[in-house]
């Protein structure tokens, strides 16, 4: 193997956004027929190498990147999508790009459809000419052949099984001339066992054939049962090329999210109480993406409980569940007394605040003012910030005004006064509006939701800080979900890892990363939280 | 001239551009040497006709139904109870009182209907608002014809059948608003007892935007999602919006009719949600915001557009409708570029 | 894998609620008009002949996932320009209706790349869009006859003016043109289903021999066809159908040629492209479908066909009302449309060609169904239009609704 020439080859890669480095020289070598693991956390950088290496605008957009690309050894330049294609490199996208209402066959061929004359296209050119149907099936049959389906090209999509539809993208790539390699970004994610099996089965027969597949996913047990190499990347670097022959699980997720990690300075720590002032009993949220599947979970009061674990496993949707945002079962009890899921007031009302992971999206109106955004919860539920006049009560700004004011010399939301409209501020600001959006509803617990998502590094560290004084002074029971680990471990008591849906673990936050990174990996053998 | 640029940026470019032209018209017609004093009372008299339609704009817009295509809903409501008030031959001030009294509960009844609908039709308001207000139109153009109203001034004389086409109010309630405290100003008649009434309409909205729904209710407009995650009942506040503004439509077509002396039925209403959706827009309301002042300064905008554009034509090109045709124009020139602002937003 | 499948009459009823319902309707409509069936037919075949051009134009917006494109209204303009110009130069018979047919092409065109370029800035409104350029247009269609006819451009025809000489006048004579198209060639209603069982026969025996094997649908159709032919002309029971029915050749030859152009064009690599934006425009955009492109050529298609459509109305109707002959052209094509069975993202031909059947009878008896049920035309009059947005505002309603859950 070792003589034979990588199909490609991406060495020290560096990619800056706007002064932010995201990359920080990453190489990658992935060797022909075989399967390659690309490991690491969210954020660790994984998606934007694959935007460089299908040539997205977002990257050219951006400036560009450092460092070369190589394919068979020679050096290649991706501007486009299309000469990613050009260079036989193929993409199975994570969420399907298939048209429902067209055929098996009609989606493989999708824009590349082998044509014939037709007495139209004599007179009005290519646009004009009839599509080939017999060789469209022809090829996918072809297709769906290589990789062992049995499918028939006619059927529709929509009424095909998920697994299926992951079949016809795969089928569509390696339609797609002289393919010579095929990233798989997450493919088992949306799978059942069954069926993510038979995915492995047939990603190994496109290696037979020579194809080189590079297979991004989180699921570990899949990485040692499919791969030959793994590159892991950390933080935007490049950590570790291994063998997946000398190597086991364990060092794999050590290597994944093992950092130096700056832990804030904290008064006083939480001591374990048996004190439960919230308990999760059986929660299931339909939240798509972050599906909850039966979460237990105790918090304690006065501490600052992490939730963490890898994207789409459910960790978001637990506080979300609770919040009445997405339909939820299950039942929630919050200082004894049990609270309606289903119904964002009754949440609000048991004085349970939320800060949204989608600030633009849920947390804020984005086209009014500060003194607004922050108001307006706390008069709608408890009736705050109105001035009786005879029987009609009106909203009275001078109140508004001053709240904000406060807030914002107390959290230092930097903005020209309380009347600015928040789609002007910036990240780590607008995030600041939420918080005092949640704290003037006077909450005895809070839940954050990846607070230092998209805010750049001074800002993360006053948002964190502003937590942990809120639990320190206010003795505010703090949840905060977040996918980076390590912010976690720097601010919690406690950290609880949701994978798949339920929690797997809850362990004390000084706990070795090699632990975390298990559970996380959903291998919980030897271990009890 | 960068000062001046961004001047006109923050009025709005398609604002400024209307006003242009209505002031153009208005030193057009000066220089022909029409009776200003003529023109500016008919200014006055059709803001006052039309002031309550594009107030109504107001609550479907910020409970995020957008434009309200389906005023016509209310309406057909509101002349329904303005008949029901001349069948019983009720005149003057009580006439009028009772029309505006019962336009209210009949608002009310089709624009919660008309709610529930538009909350299954999310993302599709406007059209299907339009469509539904054209069929409602027809369905009440049977209506006409069948009800049994008795009233000769109302129905046909012999061999006709149904509702007249056009119902007087002559000896009812013709004009009782409109010349109510009625004032010159140097030849110029101000309705006073219209502008008093608009005046405390305005006002009455502006409070409501301002309570507690009334803020319930622009949450769930700007951000429906912010809005349930705050507890607030989003569809909830989507049917009271539809609501308000389908009475607002219905008070408001009784207002129109008593000042220009007629109801008319059949397809009369058929095109009448355009003019203040039009007129919002000229205001600078957009699909999506819109303030009191839109109201005031669109119904004024575009009425003095149409007013002046009529006399001012006639004198230019001496046949034919030139002043109808600038009112098309305009008016669905402004709806496509808000539409088209609206679409580029997303 | 398929299972056989049986006919279900449950199922089918379902499927094709709306063309049932609007059929039982116009059946019963057409036993209280108490006119002879033979004359509602002869009026339908004429209806139907100057209407189907229209409705089958609405197919590609449609398909494109633009919806129903109220804007065909703009194309009605185009051919209403080239008939004035072929009336200001004194043409008259076919040559007029082939130069007003050469004059709309451009205007046509140029109107339609407008319009689709309006739609494309306001996806997900394309209806209301395209209504309100329907609207837009009305408004400057107006000011160049009011105007700028006889105004800046000179017109030397008296009847083609104002007296003021400025101006076109509201109703234009089109005697010199009325049934250039139609009167070519007339045969009564049996004989036309001989030319069609004749055809049938011809495709039939085509196709049975590309395929070694037997066509069984069709030759079952040309068999019908002619033993309805073979009946007309010798029951006495139906002579009144083959004294009174006359159908225009050429017209109907006209849509036949349509519609073999439609669905050749869905075969076809641009067919393709469209029915992909139409179903998912990221995907399409995706897979390197230029998106914008596409919708706007299928808006231009479907304004030229529109004009076209508008010419053979004008020729078979023979008279022009200048301004208010286009305004409702959109709105009946979209009732047509769906009352044939389409929604408003999914038609077919032979949904627009029963939609424009159906709707055209409904109309035709509706006043006089409306005189005998309740004692007034004008309530059927009334009623016919109600049917019209109903339908319209229902089928928007349910494809609204259902977009509007599927967001969730």
């Amino acid at each position: 193997m070792e003589n034979l020439k990588p199909v490609l080859e991406m060495v020290d890669v560096k990619k800056s956004y706007f002064g932010n480095q995201v990359l920080k020289g990453v190489s990658l070598k992935v060797m022909p027929g075989e399967i390659h693991a690309l490991c690491g956390e969210n954020g660790a950088g994984k998606s934007t190498l694959m935007n460089i290496l299908f040539g997205m605008p977002v990257i050219h957009s951006t400036g560009g990147f450092e460092g070369e690309i190589r394919m068979n050894g020679e050096v290649i330049d991706i501007k486009t999508p299309r000469d990613a294609m050009k260079y036989g490199i193929g993409m199975v996208h994570q969420e399907f790009m298939l048209i429902p209402g067209f055929t098996i066959e009609e989606n493989v061929k999708l824009n590349r459809e082998p044509l014939k004359e037709s007495i139209l296209g004599k007179f009005l050119g290519e646009p004009m000419k009839n599509l080939n149907r017999d060789e469209i099936r022809k090829d996918t049959q072809a297709a769906l052949d290589q990789l062992g389906m049995d499918m028939v090209p006619a059927d529709k999509v929509a009424g095909l099984p998920v697994g299926y539809m992951q079949f016809v993208e795969i089928a569509r790539e390696i339609d797609k001339r002289g393919v010579k390699l095929l990233v798989f970004d997450e493919p088992t994610a949306v799978l059942t066992e069954g069926e993510a099996e038979r995915l492995l089965a047939a990603m190994r027969a496109l290696a037979d054939q020579g194809i080189a597949i590079l297979f991004i996913t989180h699921r570990l047990d899949e990485v040692m049962a499919a791969t030959q190499h793994i590159t892991i990347i950390r933080d935007g670097a490049f950590v570790k090329y291994l063998n997946t022959a000398d190597t086991n699980v364990t060092e794999i997720s050590a290597l994944m999210v093992g950092r130096e990690v700056e832990v804030i300075e904290r008064a006083k720590h939480h001591e374990a109480s048996n004190e439960i002032v919230m308990e999760i009993e059986n929660l299931e949220v339909n939240m798509p993406g972050e599906m909850v599947k039966g979460v237990n979970l105790k918090v304690e009061k006065g501490e600052i409980l992490g939730i963490g674990g890898l994207a789409g496993q459910g960790k978001i949707g637990i506080a979300n569940g609770i919040m009445g945002l997405y339909s939820a079962t299950g039942k929630v009890t919050f200082e004894g007394k049990e609270v309606a899921l289903n119904n964002p007031k009754a949440a609000i009302n048991a004085q349970i605040a939320f800060v949204s992971e989608d600030r633009r999206g849920v947390g804020l109106l984005l086209d009014e003012s500060i003194a607004f955004n922050i108001a307006v919860p706390a008069m709608q539920n408890q009736g705050k910030f109105l001035k009786k006049y005879g029987p009609i009560s009106l909203m009275d700004q001078a109140a508004i005004t001053e709240n904000a004011n406060k807030y914002i010399e107390e959290l230092d939301i930097r903005c020209t006064g309380p009347n600015q409209n928040v789609r002007r501020l910036s990240g780590g600001n607008q995030q600041k509006v939420c918080i005092a959006k949640a704290l003037t509803s006077e909450p005895k617990i809070i839940f954050v939701s990846e607070p230092t998502r998209g805010i750049d590094i001074g800002a993360k560290r006053l948002v964190l800080d502003t937590l942990v004084k809120l639990n320190e002074e206010e003795g505010m029971t703090v949840v905060i979900t977040s996918s980076e680990l390590a912010e976690l471990k720097s601010v919690c008591d406690r950290i609880a890892i949701v994978t798949e849906g339920k929690v797997v673990g809850v362990l004390p936050a000084s706990e070795s990363d090699a632990k975390f990174g298990l559970l996380m990996s959903g291998i919980t053998e030897g271990m009890e939280g | 001239m960068e000062k001046a640029k961004k001047l006109i940026q923050d009025y709005g470019v398609s604002r400024f551009i209307v006003t242009c032209f209505a002031i153009l018209l208005l030193v057009v017609a000066f220089l022909q040497g029409q009776d200003m004093n003529i023109l500016f009372s008919d200014i006055i008299n059709r803001f006052g006709m039309y002031a309550f339609f594009s107030l109504a704009m107001v609550p479907s817009i910020i409970s995020g139904t957008l434009l309200n295509f389906g005023i016509t809903l209310g309406i057909l409501a509101g002349v329904l109870a303005g008949l029901i008030s001349l069948e019983l031959g009720m005149t003057g001030l009580t006439g009028i009182g009772f029309a505006l009294a019962l336009a209210i509960p009949f608002g009310v009844i089709v624009g919660f209907a008309y709610g529930l609908l538009l909350n299954k039709v999310k993302g599709s308001e406007m059209v299907v608002a339009t469509y539904v207000g054209y069929a409602a139109v027809y369905i009440m153009c049977i209506g006409w014809m069948v009800l049994p109203f008795k009233n000769p001034a109302m129905v046909w004389a012999i061999g006709g059948e149904g509702l007249r086409t056009t119902i007087t109010l002559d000896g009812y309630y013709d004009a009782i608003l409109s010349g109510m405290w009625n004032f010159q100003i140097g030849g110029v008649t101000i309705q006073g007892g219209m502008i008093a009434i608009i005046a405390l309409a305005c006002f009455i909205v502006y409070l409501f935007t301002r309570s507690k729904m009334g803020i319930a209710m622009r949450a769930a407009g700007a951000n429906p999602i912010y809005a349930s995650a705050v507890g607030v009942n989003v569809n909830k506040q989507r049917i009271i919006g539809t609501i308000l503004s389908t009475v607002l439509g219905a008070l408001g077509i009784i207002i129109y009719a008593q000042a220009f002396g007629f109801y008319q039925l059949y397809t009369a209403p058929m095109n009448m949600s355009m003019y203040p959706v039009a007129a919002v827009l000229i205001g600078g309301a957009t699909t999506r915001k819109i303030k009191i002042s839109h109201v005031l300064l669109g119904t004024v905008l575009y009425q003095t557009i149409i007013t002046v554009a009529v006399p001012v034509a006639s004198i230019l090109v001496p046949d034919g409708g030139l002043g109808d045709v600038v009112r098309i124009i305009v008016s669905n020139g402004i709806i496509l570029y808000a539409l088209a602002q609206a679409g580029g937003n997303k | 894998m398929f299972k056989n499948k049986k006919f279900n009459i449950k199922e089918f009823l379902s499927e094709n609620a709306v063309p049932v319902v609007f059929l039982t309707l116009s059946i019963i409509f057409v036993y209280y008009s108490g006119t002879q069936p033979a004359i509602i037919m002869n009026d339908v075949v004429a209806r139907f002949a100057r209407n189907a051009f229209f409705v089958l134009s609405l197919l590609f917006p449609v398909l494109a996932g633009m919806g129903l494109n109220f804007g065909i209204v703009v194309g009605a303009m185009a051919a209403q320009i080239g008939i004035y110009t072929a009336l200001a130069l004194e043409l008259s018979g076919l040559p007029a209706v082939l130069l007003a047919t050469v004059v709309c092409i451009p205007f046509a065109l140029l109107f339609g790349f407008l319009s689709g370029w309006l739609n494309n800035k306001t996806k997900g409104q394309e209806m209301l869009t395209s209504m309100f350029v329907g609207y837009f247009a009305h408004g400057v269609y107006m000011l160049l006859f009011l105007f700028i006819i006889g105004g800046i451009i000179p017109i030397n025809v008296y009847e083609l003016v104002l007296p003021s000489g400025v101006g076109a006048r509201s109703s234009l004579d089109l005697t010199q043109i009325k049934g250039a198209l139609d009167s070519i060639v007339k045969v009564d209603l049996f004989t036309f289903v001989f030319i069609l069982a004749a055809l049938s026969a011809v495709i039939t025996v085509a196709n049975t021999i590309k395929n070694k094997k037997l066509d069984v649908t069709k030759t079952v159709l040309t068999v019908a066809l002619v033993v309805v032919g073979v009946a007309g002309n010798t029951l006495p029971a139906l002579s009144m159908f083959k004294r009174v029915v006359k159908v225009p050749v050429v017209t109907y030859a006209l849509i036949g040629i349509l519609c073999a152009f439609i669905s050749m064009f869905f075969k076809t690599k641009l067919g393709q492209d469209m029915r992909a934006v139409g179903m998912n425009m990221e995907i399409a955009e995706v897979s390197g479908i230029n998106v914008n492109k596409t919708r706007i050529t299928a808006n231009m298609i479907s304004v030229v066909l529109s004009a076209f459509g508008q010419i053979m109305f004008l020729q078979n109707l023979g008279t022009l009302s200048t301004y208010t002959a286009h305004q409702n052209v959109g709105m009946f094509a979209g009732a047509a449309l769906l009352i044939g069975g389409a929604s408003v993202t999914k038609a077919t031909v032979p949904q627009a060609l029963l939609g424009t059947f159906l709707f055209h009878l409904l109309f035709n008896v509706s006043p006089l169904a409306g005189q005998n049920i309740f004692g007034s035309a004008l309530i059927g009059e009334y009623f016919r239009v109600f049917i019209v947005y109903g339908v319209i505002a229902l089928a928007i309603v349910l494809h609204a609704a259902k977009k509007a859950s599927g967001k969730k």
